[in-house]
């Protein structure tokens, strides 16, 4: 295995939940992340899926230091991110960047593309010169695969497929090696979903970059993914290499999830023995005991109510959190 | 069910309907050469232009397409929820069990809605009344169109929660739609849509907005509530998946029309459009090994204010020539029976 690029250790990001107006009072805590360990090696994809709430997204958020976590360890290139603070904040953003999901709204408005583009050269003072910051964004459209054009226009003129690549476009900007990419396909129209997802396995090859890849739709993961790990209620219940997840998933909640993605072909689809995982996903403020998966659980035991499991490494690079799988 | 098969359509030069084999049961709700347009800042929309399709009693019918397609457009015609200004519904006919739905009077045409013909829509926090109890909200349904008292309702409310899976109904009805998850919330509007035992459910995006596990629940729950029921129901939706999974027969839209019409198994096996072939080949597949590379559909989603005389998919397809540049195809058949689609170049 090659080099180390991230590591994250004991990851917990709990959220107060006030009440009152006048006075506040902190009434419990939403545990979004309880407990999280992966490792991301340089130039590698990993692959982050779950549900809405699971905590992937401020998984990712942590990680670009947009929430400081509650308490754990994310160590970047040998350095403890975690709890910097500061210019040495500032120049740990600069080499890590991201991609968000919506199109729409992660773009001003009110700024032309070129202005989007060149915000983070401007802010962060790597390129003064506006002659050349200008030509810089030309390359990164073109690279992109937009017209240099596009530089002087606005973001309501343009299609979704073409503001995600204006969206990354300015995260190349800085030329990260390490860019979170947040969903950012799932806003796309289907036929222009493949189109991106092209484009980033493009951009990491050309410029060497490592992705942490957060979302929902399985598919995706599997083919942009080199490694998977599955969170459930704040907790990574099952991480593997890619083929190996997909091929063959330990984990009971990995099972569910991907047993209810429908596979587009109708004769496939009929010769499918398909029973839903049943109940919901349980509120973060208050996960049940034991294992968290347990309630909605088909091979759950008594005993999985009592004790959370631990990860455990079934086969060469293969966790899972289940007592119950061998 | 069988019957329905019966009835076959082929499509005229006028890209309106004849038929072509002898009426044996009419078809539920048949739609024909329905136009709808918005008049926008930027010109003419014609997010509806010239769509016909049938939908037989107790079919499943899939419409797929992407955002601007007018696939959602066609269903809140059919309901006429078009907002007038700026849409327009300026031809064509619907109709539902021998009327048209598109020249009775509006009293009678809220008698249909959410009465013989159920809604669900994508968002339900959105389309659920936030300041009304979800049970206040299913019995205005029964009282409006069942004429049942306030106790009836109450009861008829809760018997329906428990068939959609909603467990403990009584304190359930008491509760407001912020007090629901997302899937309970669907199930809500399931429950309102089925409150008055309608031949047809539209369902436009029934489940994008919920998650994976839960969008499975709640189509099995679909699947089941109308088979069960011989509803009929129509799923929008741009999800291949999905539809492979529950569909009957499938509509793909583009741009307005649309370009392929035939019995799932064939649009999956035997796709003829060069939109659907490439849609279908763009996605990757969780049953397939992993693809070196996606082949997506070039191009952009076409802009619909700027539409000429020729194919709209043009532009992005690897077979146009000449004269996809003159005039729009219509839906010819190809293949097998009841197999129909809009392209020069698509092999009969």
């Amino acid at each position: 295995m090659s080099e180390l690029l991230l590591t994250v250790r004991g990851l917990r990001m709990h959220f107060p939940v006030t009440e009152g107006i006048v006075r506040r009072r902190v009434t419990g805590e939403v545990k979004a992340v309880d407990g999280v360990d992966f490792t991301i090696a340089r130039g590698e994809t990993m692959g982050l899926v779950g549900e809405s709430g699971c905590g992937k997204t401020t998984t990712g958020r942590c990680i670009l230091r947009l929430e400081r976590p509650t308490d754990g360890e994310i160590i970047y290139d040998g350095q403890n991110i975690a709890t910097l603070d500061g210019k040495a904040l500032r120049g740990y953003r600069q080499r890590i960047q991201v991609i968000f999901q919506d199109p729409y709204s992660s773009l001003n408005p009110r700024m032309k593309i070129g202005a989007i583009i060149a915000e983070p050269l401007h802010v962060h003072g790597i390129e003064p010169n506006a002659a050349k910051r200008d030509a810089r964004v030309r390359e990164l459209l073109s690279i992109c695969g937009l017209n240099p054009n596009f530089a002087d226009r606005y973001p309501h003129e343009m299609s979704g497929g073409q503001r995600q690549r204006v969206g990354i476009a300015r995260a190349l900007a800085m030329n990260p090696e390490f860019i979170v990419c947040d969903e950012p396909v799932s806003a796309l129209d289907v036929s222009i979903q493949a189109q991106v997802v092209n484009l980033l396995e493009d951009l990491r090859e050309k410029f060497g970059l490592t992705y942490l890849f957060i979302a929902h739709d399985l598919s995706v993961v599997r083919h942009l993914c080199q490694r998977v790990a599955v969170m459930y209620l704040g907790r990574i219940v099952e991480m593997a290499e890619s083929d190996a997840l997909f091929d063959a998933p330990l984990h009971p909640y990995t099972r569910a999830l991907l047993a209810a993605v429908p596979v587009p072909d109708p004769t496939v689809e009929q010769g499918r023995d398909f029973q839903p995982v049943k109940g919901e996903v349980p509120s973060p403020m208050n996960p049940p005991s034991g294992c968290v998966f347990h309630p909605r659980c088909p091979i759950a035991v008594p005993r999985c109510a009592e004790q959370r499991p631990e990860s455990r490494e079934i086969r060469p690079g293969h966790f899972v959190a289940c007592d119950e799988v061998r | 069910m069988t019957a329905l098969h019966a009835v076959t359509y082929h499509a005229d030069k006028n890209n309106g309907f004849t038929e072509r084999t002898s009426i044996i049961v009419p078809p539920l709700l048949e739609i024909r050469d329905l136009h709808t347009e918005f008049r926008t800042g930027a010109g003419v929309v014609r997010a509806v232009d010239g769509v016909s399709y049938t939908v037989g009693a107790g079919e499943t019918v899939a419409v797929v397409g992407e955002s601007g397609s007018g696939k959602s457009v066609t269903a809140l015609s059919v309901m006429r929820l078009i907002p007038n200004p700026p849409g327009e519904i300026t031809g064509g006919a619907v109709l539902f069990a021998g009327r048209d739905l598109l020249t009775i009077s509006e009293p009678d045409m809220r008698e249909i809605r959410g009465g013989e013909i159920g809604m669900v829509f994508q968002e339900p926090m959105t389309s659920l009344n936030p300041v009304l109890t979800i049970g206040r909200q299913i019995t205005e349904t029964l009282e409006q169109h069942r004429g049942l008292d306030r106790s009836a309702a109450n009861k008829r409310a809760e018997a329906l929660l428990t068939q959609v899976g909603i467990a403990d109904p009584a304190r359930r009805l008491k509760q407001y739609p912020h007090q629901l998850s997302g899937g309970m919330r669907q199930r809500v509007m399931i429950a309102i849509a089925l409150a008055c035992d309608p031949k047809l459910i539209i369902a436009d995006e029934p489940t994008t907005a919920l998650d994976v596990t839960i969008q499975a629940q709640i189509l099995e729950l679909m699947k089941a509530l109308t088979r069960d029921r011989g509803i009929a129901l129509i799923i929008i939706t741009h999800n291949l998946g999905v539809v492979a999974r529950y569909a009957d027969r499938v509509n793909v839209m583009y741009a307005g029309r649309i370009v392929e019409s035939g019995p799932a198994v064939e649009i999956y096996h035997d796709p003829r459009h060069p939109y659907t072939i490439a849609l279908l080949r763009s996605v990757p597949r969780l049953d397939r090994p992993r693809q070196a590379r996606l082949d997506p559909v070039e191009g952009q989603p076409p802009d619909l204010t700027r539409l000429d005389a020729g194919c709209a998919f043009r532009p992005r397809c690897r077979l146009a020539d000449e004269a996809c540049a003159r005039s729009r195809p219509s839906l010819t058949p190809v293949g097998g029976a009841d197999h129909f689609a809009a392209c020069f170049r698509a092999a009969a």
